[in-house]
């Protein structure tokens, strides 16, 4: 086969309207496909040729906004970032992530994940909240500090983990992989100071305490991060602290920005575009 | 947070139960390693051994103490089965009590065993 041969492949797509359809069933759209199509191009040729009424979440057609996580060929992927190709398949079975309501055809509810994940507080918690909304200085964190949570940070927040995770599929009251790795993410930060909040927001059955390290997480995510490790380091920062072995540490100094003449191949900060109040 | 003590101690019991299982593994199926050493000459499923061991405060200890851990990691195990099930608030306290009346009876009959056996340490034989 030469690069511009095309082939014909199925797309077994799911299919879910809510309010007329009483259940999701199965639709097949055969279609021409050519080497280098992803699933999410193959979605659009359904839709152009067959299906106009699909729907899908889907935005950067790169693996960066996390829009088009689906269930492709049994196996949580992102859309755009998956070759037709790779699945070594003539049949390419497409439905919504699992361990979701559906809105809609290809559509996940991702509401409550993101609900959690707010409530367990992903963001730097700290008294001077006047330097956090108008930076005067810098926070001191060494780069060995900030490989404690850096691969936790690269997290697009698909759900792909979330739709693997077996606890989540049987336990509506465990918070997931997301939200506890993102919170994991928080308190490893040397510039957090939150870690007695987030353990309060974690107690009760959506700690990190039913997690069976299945590790299906960290196999799916696009993106290469490994929340199952999240998970058991929280698990061993709060049994520390609940042993009072835990190191306490105060959250990262201010610190003047470095003086002297900027690096020439360092461009300078483009201007504010937000005035002051 | 009782969730994390709860684990806490699930873990702490898996410890103590891989040190007295080991124990345990080693006196009675490693026998002739232990012969051959010259730390035990006896054949540990002897009526004389069994009731050596059951006279020594120290086994008599280990046997309440597995019992306990082995039977904590048990239940908490069964109970993270349980609650996994999604059961309604009333449902799970009654899983927790009564898992936890059944766990305790079963510990109070397995150390009443221990201390009751013939030449027990506690029976001052």
């Amino acid at each position: 086969m030469t690069e511009t041969t095309t082939r014909q492949v199925t797309f077994d797509v799911r299919r879910y309207e809510p309010g007329t359809d009483a259940e999701p069933h199965w639709e097949s759209h055969r279609i021409d496909v050519l080497p280098g199509m992803t699933v999410l191009d193959g979605l659009w040729k359904v839709k152009e040729l067959s299906a106009p009424s699909l729907a899908w979440r889907s935005s950067c057609r790169m693996g960066i906004c996390g829009s088009c996580g689906m269930l492709i060929n049994g196996r949580p992927r992102l859309a755009c970032n998956t070759q037709i190709a790779e699945l070594k398949s003539d049949v390419v079975a497409v439905a919504p992530l699992p361990n979701f309501s559906i809105i809609k055809d290809l559509v996940p509810d991702l509401r409550p994940m993101f609900e959690t994940h707010r409530e367990l507080m992903p963001y730097l918690i700290r008294d001077d909240v006047e330097e956090q909304d108008d930076p005067t200085r810098e926070y001191w964190q060494t780069p060995h500090e900030l490989e404690h949570y850096l691969q936790f940070s690269y997290c697009i927040k698909c759900g792909c983990c979330m739709a693997a995770c077996p606890t989540v599929a049987t336990d509506p009251q465990y918070a997931g992989p997301m939200p506890l790795g993102q919170a994991q993410r928080y308190d490893a930060d040397s510039r957090d100071g939150g870690f007695a909040q987030r353990r309060e927001a974690l107690s009760g059955g959506r700690g990190p305490w039913r997690c069976h390290f299945a590790g299906e997480c960290s196999q799916v995510c696009p993106k290469g991060v490994d929340p199952a490790k999240a998970i058991q380091l929280m698990k061993g920062e709060m049994v520390a602290d609940l042993l009072r072995l835990r190191k306490r540490r105060a959250p990262a100094p201010l610190v003047e920005p470095p003086k002297g003449p900027r690096r020439e191949e360092i461009p300078a900060a483009p201007e504010r575009t937000v005035t002051e109040a | 947070m009782r969730d994390r003590t709860l684990w806490t101690w699930h873990i702490g019991a898996g410890l103590v139960i891989l040190v007295l299982l080991g124990l345990h593994m080693t006196i009675m199926h490693l026998s002739a390693t232990l012969g051959f050493l010259g730390v035990a000459d006896a054949e540990p499923t002897e009526w004389a051994s069994v009731a050596a061991r059951a006279g020594s405060l120290f086994f008599t200890l280990t046997y309440v103490l597995l019992l306990g851990a082995a039977l904590y990691h048990g239940f908490y195990g069964f109970r993270n089965i349980l609650m996994e099930l999604d059961p309604g608030r009333t449902l799970r306290r009654v899983i927790d009590v009564g898992l936890s009346v059944v766990g305790l009876a079963l510990f109070a009959f397995g150390t009443w065993a221990a201390l009751a056996a013939p030449g027990a340490a506690t029976m001052g034989g």
